[in-house]
């Protein structure tokens, strides 16, 4: 009972610190500071999700949430300003919209099930087959393993399609870094 | 003028090369054991990816873009991308051909269909993993490399 006492404090704490976080970054005009506290952000979120024993989720938003876009953040940071621009009239009507769905979304979690809840919905449908089955289905240890890559195979295969359409994106919209940069440095009689 | 000056600093402080050189290969040795490791551990192909490339990035912002570029060339990071995915969809396709549907991994062993589960999700997760790993490194040249013009 103690420990659980102490574990939904840190929680608490560390939500508290999240919200603290995303306040100051709205009231920020310095992009860089901003995009430095967002990778505090993740860290932050990283920790929240080890509390709820989901290791699989907290990796994944440690390595991208505090790595990669911080670094994604800092080359756009480079590519524009760092500064961000004057704010236009009439913020208040924003406001106002961000409050309302705020306390819209709140209220609608009202609905959701207590955390932890084994009686949920999303615990009662295909999550016992997995949990009781795959073991013997499939033979892996990591049920998120078996889950992910086997019964879900089509959901990452989509993902991973969708990671890929991401960088052919960026590189149709930013070109290819170097292979431009050396056409136009030294390959430029070939044409 | 204002970027100039801090890349050139970042590149003068040999702590931080030291420390970058010292470092980076254990961050890809730990990218390869969350790749590997996944079936019994957190982690998996995107994990691992993001991981790999997030060292790669950081030799790259250390040493310099045309340093990380001459390791890996433009080409061989548009082939990455297009080859994880291309794995993914084959073992899907193997599968099918092999008796079963798209991505039904039990049928790549006839014999043991949890070894063809093993089988299956180690290349899949393997395909996720180089897809991902490419694809970071592509959106870090298009970026780097766009600043520098």
């Amino acid at each position: 009972m103690g420990e659980q006492i102490l574990g939904s404090l840190v929680e608490m704490v560390l939500f508290a610190f999240i919200i603290c976080l995303a306040l100051y970054i709205a009231s920020l005009r310095s992009l860089f500071a901003a995009a430095m506290l967002f990778g505090i952000f993740s860290l932050i979120s990283a920790g929240v999700l080890t509390l709820m024993d989901a290791v699989d989720v907290a990796f994944t938003e440690a390595a991208v949430g505090a790595g990669i876009s911080t670094v994604l953040f800092l080359g756009a940071l480079g590519l524009t300003t760092s500064e961000e621009a004057a704010p236009v009239k009439h913020r208040w009507t924003a406001k106002l919209v961000v409050i309302a769905t705020g306390l819209m979304l709140a209220y609608g979690t009202l609905d959701m099930p207590a955390y932890g809840d084994p009686n949920a919905p999303i615990h009662r449908h295909v999550a016992p087959h997995y949990l009781e089955d795959s073991s013997e289905e499939i033979g892996i240890p990591n049920v998120v393993t078996s889950v992910l890559a086997s019964y879900r195979g089509y959901d990452t295969f989509g993902e991973t399609t969708v990671v890929l359409t991401a960088a052919v994106g960026a590189i149709l919209l930013l070109g290819g870094g170097a292979s431009r940069r050396r056409e136009d440095g030294d390959g430029g009689d070939e044409e | 003028m204002s970027e100039v000056p801090i890349k050139m600093r970042v590149r003068e402080t040999i702590v931080l090369r030291v420390v970058g050189k010292a470092v980076v290969p254990f961050i890809l040795l730990f990218a390869l054991y969350v790749q590997f490791h996944g079936d019994y551990g957190p982690g998996g192909g995107f994990q691992a990816g993001v991981i790999f490339a997030a060292g790669l990035i950081l030799h790259g912002l250390i040493f310099g873009l045309d340093e990380l570029q001459k390791a890996i060339p433009q080409i061989v990071v548009e082939i990455g991308i297009a080859l994880g995915t291309l794995l993914y969809g084959g073992v899907g396709v193997a599968s099918m051909i092999m008796g079963g549907e798209f991505l039904d991994y039990g049928e790549l062993d006839h014999h043991a269909p949890v070894h063809g589960q093993h089988l299956g999700i180690l290349l899949v997760e393997l395909g996720v993993g180089i897809t991902v790993t490419f694809v970071m490194i592509a959106i870090f040249y298009s970026f780097a490399g766009r600043s520098r013009q």
